[in-house]
């Protein structure tokens, strides 16, 4: 076989290769040699970046679950599949994130056996254990129609139900336990993004994260993999992130005025930009644009307001965990190049890992059935998600 | 009965002999230029800074309600009995969570090594359970840094400021801050002009409650959200078997 050199993948090996270069740095020259982080910033991108925003990014997952399987919306249910997939490569990804990011990550497995109950680090790590395994078997039934194994097909059937509650509970927790983490730092951590509601606030953002990028995901793959773009379907989920970004949005207003800070953010200062910034790409670009219908109809509107919003969204996320520290500790924190392009290299993986699993598994339905059709066996049509679609009869 | 430090900035000298004895005990290199710097790092637990003349030291408080203990995922930290808080390098994953979460910022980090380990001052817990003083305390010529039961060492420090008001600025920094700290701060100076947090910015809540609250939601959470989402999926799903039903039957009609 022979492998044609295009520009992506040109960008992939060198991506790849800088990001090897820097993991030897990380594990034989230690955190200090490959990062920017010190003793007043002892979290630095790749906790901001590779796991705040890496979960946030993988939200998708139960989002549209959630949707599909509690509130049935069916014209959904071709986009589960890439969803879960999202999701799933998302949370080993930032395993793979974690291990760069933990000083002693070889002792990882400490989690099982010292809890301590009361760290909301330890709420955070059994979410990403658990939940990780939960989407392992959302994500099975993949493989085995790819090898047409029927038997563990009818198994997941059976516990399909109970892996939809037990991602969507763990999801809750874990997404919402993220933003709990910066609730012990109540005078590290600027007011603009020190609230007792941060737990509330991640949340309620994952979720408008969840569904924009399934709009951006489902977008990308047309484009990528030239299939056919279902336009009712990313209608759907554009209303959705409309309403999801207006409640953010309103959350968001109402913490400011409950905690009286409504005129201090309107105030020019280095936060405030920030802030500025992260509220125009999360909430007034995208929701100004869904409120023209013109935009709601049109993909590659959706496109763009799923974007901004996700970039805004990422402002938030490094916000809270970078940029509001910043005045407390006094200096400003930058990630040195080596920290940047472990991060690029953890993001090259996910992209090429998605675009393996459309190339070898039925994750669209066309694939689905072309994948059926030449093997010609079942008694029962397969289609894409029949599997989850008749989960729980 | 809590042990405690309680340091009287006023009757420090600046010798620095703390800061020795400290990384003697902690078998921490010290010299001429680790003794010249004036931050703590993960090579100096303890530090005296000089301001105008003045003192000041500082070192790890051991808060009465750590929140480096409540913190850490793996319970690396714990809150001794006599007062230390002290730090179990085996369990340690190197989250530095701690570092974070420490209102003080104390934990400081080996960066430089691979197989990193949080540092901080321990308060000497091996002596102070064998009835000694710690390091620092004992080897303080002038008694600025005094080791005690912490109620002794409150009462005395009030009755210094009593006797001497001109002299002190008449609080006790550690005695409510963040519900209480074993180390005891007397000083003519503000403390926050040598980096500590100001008293109305950390307040006297202690900090694992801020996190404590939603953790404390989390069991009941649990069963109820599952209860919400399993019933949402049953209804819903019990309307499509329904509506499945109804059709079959009627579709048996027609073709009979």
């Amino acid at each position: 076989m022979k492998i044609k050199l295009t520009f992506w993948r040109v960008v992939f090996i060198v991506i790849m290769s800088l990001g090897l270069y820097s993991s030897f740095v990380r594990y034989f020259r230690g955190l200090g040699a490959v990062s920017n982080m010190t003793d007043q910033f002892p979290w630095g991108l790749w906790i901001g970046f590779d796991c705040l925003c890496g979960v946030m990014l993988a939200a998708g997952g139960f989002c549209i679950v959630g949707a599909v399987y509690l509130f049935n919306v069916e014209r959904l249910h071709s986009v589960v599949r890439p969803a879960v997939l999202t999701a799933f490569l998302g949370y080993l990804l930032f395993i793979v994130g974690l291990l760069f990011d933990l000083g002693r990550p070889w002792y990882i497995w400490h989690q099982l056996i010292y809890m301590n109950p009361h760290s909301v680090m330890f709420e955070v790590g059994m979410c990403v254990m658990t939940y990780t395994t939960v989407l392992f078997f959302e994500f099975l039934p993949n493989v085995f129609e790819r090898f047409d194994l029927q038997a563990p097909i009818r198994w997941i059937k059976k516990i399909y139900p109970v892996l939809i509650v037990l991602g969507i509970l763990l999801s809750t927790l874990h997404q919402s336990s993220l933003g709990s983490l910066y609730l012990i730092m109540p005078s590290k951590l600027h007011p603009f993004w020190y609230t007792p509601a941060l737990p509330f606030l991640f949340f309620a953002s994952a979720v408008a994260v969840g569904l924009a990028m399934t709009i951006f995901e489902s977008t990308q793959s047309a484009k990528a993999f030239g299939r056919h773009l279902e336009l009712p379907v990313l209608v759907t989920l554009g209303g959705a992130l409309l309403v999801a970004l207006w409640v953010n949005a309103l959350l968001r207003f109402e913490d400011y005025f409950r905690r009286g800070l409504l005129r201090e953010i309107t105030r020019p200062s280095y936060e405030a930009y920030f802030l500025w910034l992260e509220l125009m790409l999360a909430f007034v670009i995208p929701i100004t644009m869904l409120s023209f219908r013109k935009v709601r109809l049109s993909p590659n509107g959706l496109y763009l307001a799923s974007v901004i919003s996700l970039l805004g969204f990422i402002t938030n996320r490094l916000n809270v965990s970078l940029i509001g520290f910043e005045t407390y500790v006094g200096h400003h924190y930058m990630p040195k190049w080596t920290e940047f392009s472990v991060t690029l290299m953890i993001i090259a993986m996910g992209f090429a890992l998605f675009g393996l699993a459309v190339k070898y598994l039925p994750i669209f339905p066309e694939e689905g059935q072309a994948v059926q059709r030449r093997q010609r066996t079942k008694p029962e049509p397969l289609v894409a998600t029949p599997v989850l679609g008749h989960a729980g009869d | 009965m809590n042990k405690a430090l309680l340091y009287d900035a006023t009757m420090c000298i600046g010798c620095k002999q703390c800061e020795s004895a400290c990384a003697q005990q902690n078998k921490l290199p010290y010299d001429d230029t680790v003794a010249a710097e004036s931050v703590q790092s993960e090579h100096k637990y303890t530090v005296v800074m000089t301001k105008n003349d003045k003192f000041m030291r500082r070192l790890c408080m051991h808060c009465e309600h750590p929140a480096c203990a409540s913190a850490c995922p793996v319970g690396a930290f714990h809150k001794t009995k006599e007062g230390p808080v002290v730090y179990d390098v085996w369990k340690c994953i190197g989250c530095r969570y701690c570092m974070v979460a420490c209102a003080f910022s104390q934990p400081k980090y080996e960066w430089g090594s691979l197989n990193p380990r949080v540092r901080k001052c321990i308060m000497c817990p091996d002596r102070v359970v064998a009835g000694k003083q710690t390091a620092c305390a004992e080897i303080c010529p002038t008694g600025a840094t005094k080791f005690g039961d912490r109620d002794d060492l409150i009462k005395e420090a009030q009755d210094r400021i009593r006797q001497n008001p001109s002299t002190y600025l008449p609080r006790i920094y550690g005695l409510n801050e963040v519900g209480g700290t074993c180390v005891l701060i007397l000083s003519s100076m503000k403390v926050e002009e040598y980096g500590y947090p100001a008293s109305e910015k950390i307040g006297d809540t202690p900090m694992p409650e801020y996190t404590g609250r939603v953790m404390s939601w989390v069991p009941d959470f649990i069963p109820a959200w599952s209860l919400v989402l399993g019933g949402i999926y049953w209804i819903s799903h019990r309307r499509e078997e329904v509506a499945e039903a109804e059709a079959e039957e009627k579709k048996n009609g027609r073709e009979r």
